[in-house]
């Protein structure tokens, strides 16, 4: 790489930048369209975005996203796509909520217990894709995206047939509360004690600091170990791995697996942090923004973070749009285009290194 | 090819014959209804299209998760503009918008080479955000009742075949002799008229056309000089440009004909099976319909048979929910079928445990009167899946489906 002198960090902002231009443009021409200044848009949104009351909710909003977004990275390092995060965080939360609320353990344990449990039903779920894939041949993303489905009307029957709190009346469906050892504190006192003040409908979900935790563990387990070493490479080359001892079939399953055990965790933070119990109510669509969430942060630990709470930041702050008579659902015309035109410019950058490569390359081979 | 055909009028035929006796043990007397077989096809006609639309994109070798995003777009158009300009323009105006989706999968996949499935799924993804803001905006102009339905567009007309199943032809009222037949409640006779009515009788005439889609395709890509390059560009895309053929163009029009199709698939959703379009009407047909392409192993035939099983599903899970739980009889009989086979195959540990799993399924239809709702919902999912379990391993995609190309060999 000694070639490169101007262009390496270059190119790698290249990309990023190409894309939140297009964005820009794609955005604006929306906003445009309903005559409407998209100036005015942004600098609304801009100064609703950056309110202490819409941060707290853009980290609320961005932790169970960037755990989502983990789990589909660790099927997409090993070259396969888990599209089924969706149900299998809806289960994970659901069952962790209804089990977690038949006992009472001490406090950090109770939260664990619930933890494992969420991780061993997206796990299994997950399973039932990987299983096929393996034995059956069956396309993993034919699968999951079925067992999203199944999730869906599984849960409902559950919700309404089986999980259902009897003993208080209410029109919300929901599973019993969650006793206070199994409840995750919220950061909200210690940013009092940072300074911060209480927001009206604020808190800051303590499963915050466990995600971030996540993103240490998953950079450090992909690629700073054998293992993450074996997925990565029957990720990216199946053939050359399996020569070099790989057993790819195990491969794939344990990925998906595990990518649906971490899955299990994002519905989490909300059960834990706030509603401390699984209701009606839940929030919906986690599992398919984490796909851009990922996709946008290439699959990296830092990378996913700064998507996460891009895309946070976006839902949040549109709400404001609002005031100024601007369908807030404009955010989702920013993701999109960000999305598409990230997937693009990264896909383009490549080629253009890799013609660079060769360049020099042959430069090299001429002299 | 006559005798294929043959072999699947048998088993169409065997099929109605063990789902007669089935009604006549559990009385669920709407499995061989005339109004199941025809919402069967009426649920069919858009997972063909998607799978056909599937088909073109596959064969010239790009694989198209986006077909879920182009038939949203299809039936959002099909609603927004249907419902101001008429069916036939609005159906006119599903295709279009689904071919604009097709167009971004092409350029992104195409021209730029970023992954197939990525790409599919961003799609998927914009599709769904792009209709929602702009249905917003009408929802808040005025223009429409709710910002997740569009205002009632006009029907579209249907007719039969003359004789057989009623309708009209210039003026003329068409006896029903199919129907007739079929309220005699005889034992496999009235039950064949009775599909055989459902699938000809009150045809809507997009349902035609989609229909004839299914020989045409198999003409254009089977016959014509245009066809044998498409596919080519799917199977060894570097030997076919060796030969002159212009594989990017041929991905091109392979991927915009896909959206094309699932664009119309969703704008009969939109205006044929429903009367507007509706947030969320096509969850995930445009999956199923990818599911139908694969266990039809890439061919027209396959695909039709895998949307009608798939109609099927669909069609008594939304019409009658005993005749689900008559299905359950259906799996044991199919269970049993096969602990007989394997049985005389010498596989007497898997034909013992295939038994105990029939003999469960027994005791869960005779245990439970009626599947709660929630679950029968679930119906057309699970057939996906296990179908695709059964079917998964004797398929053959294009060989070089999935694969970014780009002329020259560079990478």
């Amino acid at each position: 790489m000694k070639g490169f002198k101007p262009s390496g960090f270059l190119l790698a902002l290249a990309a990023p930048v190409a894309a939140a231009v297009v964005s820009i443009i794609i955005s604006s021409l929306a906003v445009l369209a309903t005559h409407k200044s998209p100036i005015d848009a942004y600098k609304t949104m801009w100064e609703f975005g950056t309110t202490s009351g819409s941060l707290m909710q853009m980290l609320n909003t961005a932790t169970p996203y960037y755990i989502a977004a983990i789990a589909i990275a660790i099927t997409f390092r090993a070259g396969l796509f888990n599209i089924g995060v969706e149900g299998q965080l809806r289960l994970g939360a659901m069952f962790g909520a209804y089990l977690g609320a038949m006992f009472v353990l001490p406090p950090v344990i109770h939260i664990l217990a619930i933890m494992v449990i969420a991780m061993t039903i997206g796990g299994l779920w997950a399973a039932i894709a990987g299983y096929l894939k393996v034995k059956r041949g069956v396309s993993e993303v034919i699968s999951t995206i079925m067992l999203n489905s199944l999730a869906g009307g599984l849960s409902s029957y559950l919700l309404a047939n089986r999980f259902m709190d009897r003993t208080t009346a209410s029109n919300n469906m929901s599973t019993k509360e969650i006793p206070a050892s199994g409840q995750f504190p919220d950061l909200m006192p210690l940013l009092n004690k940072l300074g911060v003040e209480d927001q009206p409908g604020g808190g800051v979900y303590g499963m915050l600091l466990f995600a971030v935790v996540l993103g240490v563990i998953f950079w450090f387990v992909i690629n700073r170990t054998r293992f993450g070493f074996e997925l990565r490479a029957s990720g990216a080359n199946p053939i050359a791995a399996r020569v070099s001892g790989v057993n790819s079939k195990r491969m794939t399953f344990v990925a998906l697996a595990l990518s649906g055990a971490v899955a299990g965790l994002a519905g989490l933070p909300a059960v834990l942090g706030d509603t401390h119990a699984f209701n009606m109510g839940f929030r919906t669509g986690i599992g398919f923004s984490a796909i851009a969430v990922a996709l946008l942060g290439r699959n990296n630990a830092v990378g996913m973070a700064i998507s996460a709470l891009l895309f946070g930041f976006l839902e949040v702050s549109s709400r404001s749009l609002e005031l100024i008579d601007i369908a807030p659902e404009t955010y989702v015309i920013m993701q999109g285009s960000i999305l598409l035109s990230s997937v693009i410019a990264y896909e383009v950058v490549r080629r253009y290194k890799i013609t660079l490569q060769s360049n020099e390359l042959a430069k090299v081979a001429e002299a | 090819m006559k005798s294929k055909s043959l072999k699947a009028l048998q088993y169409a035929a065997l099929l109605i014959f063990v789902l007669s006796i089935i009604r006549i043990l559990t009385g669920a007397s709407d499995l061989t209804s005339v109004g199941t077989a025809s919402a069967a096809l009426l649920l069919s006609v858009p997972i063909a299209l998607a799978g056909l639309g599937g088909l073109f994109s596959e064969r010239s070798g790009v694989v198209n998760i986006g077909l879920e995003g182009m038939m949203i777009m299809g039936a959002w158009a099909g609603g927004m503009i249907g419902s101001k300009h008429g069916p036939w323009i609005g159906l006119f105006a599903a295709v279009c918008f689904g071919s604009v989706g097709a167009l971004l999968h092409a350029i992104a996949t195409i021209t730029f080479g970023v992954d197939h499935v990525v790409s599919g799924v961003a799609i998927n993804i914009i599709a769904a955000g792009l209709v929602r803001y702009i249905s917003t905006i009408f929802y808040k102009s005025g223009a429409w009742l709710g910002p997740s339905q569009s205002p009632d567009v006009t029907s579209i007309g249907t007719n039969g075949i003359p004789v057989l199943s009623g309708g009209t032809y210039f003026g003329w009222k068409s006896p029903d002799v199919l129907s007739v037949l079929a309220e005699k409640h005889w034992f496999f006779i009235s039950d064949t008229a009775a599909v055989i009515r459902g699938l000809t009788g009150d045809l809507s005439y997009v349902t035609m056309i989609a229909m004839a889609m299914i020989p045409l395709s198999v003409f254009i890509l089977w016959k014509t000089a245009f066809g044998l390059r498409l596919r080519s560009a799917g199977e060894a895309p570097i030997a076919a440009e060796s030969l002159g053929v212009n594989v990017y163009a041929m991905k091109y029009a392979g991927v915009l004909i896909s959206g094309g199709l699932a664009g119309l698939g969703g704008g009969f959703l939109a205006i044929v099976a429903a009367n507007h379009y509706q947030e969320n009407q096509v969850a995930g047909r445009g999956y199923i319909g990818l599911a139908a392409l694969l266990f039809g192993n890439y061919r027209p035939g396959g695909i039709l048979m895998g949307a009608g099983l798939f109609g099927f599903a669909d069609a008594l899970q939304l019409r009658d929910s005993a005749s689900i739980h008559a299905l359950i009889l259906l799996i044991v009989l199919i269970l049993l079928f096969l602990v007989v086979r394997d049985f005389r195959k010498g596989k007497a540990l898997k034909a013992a445990l295939t038994l105990a799993f029939a003999s469960l399924s027994l005791w869960y239809f005779l245990a439970v009167d009626e599947l709660p709702g929630q679950l029968v919902t679930m119906t057309p999912y699970i057939t996906t899946l296990l179908v695709m379990a059964v079917a998964s391993q004797r398929l053959r995609m294009p060989a070089a489906d999935g694969i970014p190309y780009r002329r020259g060999g560079m990478q």
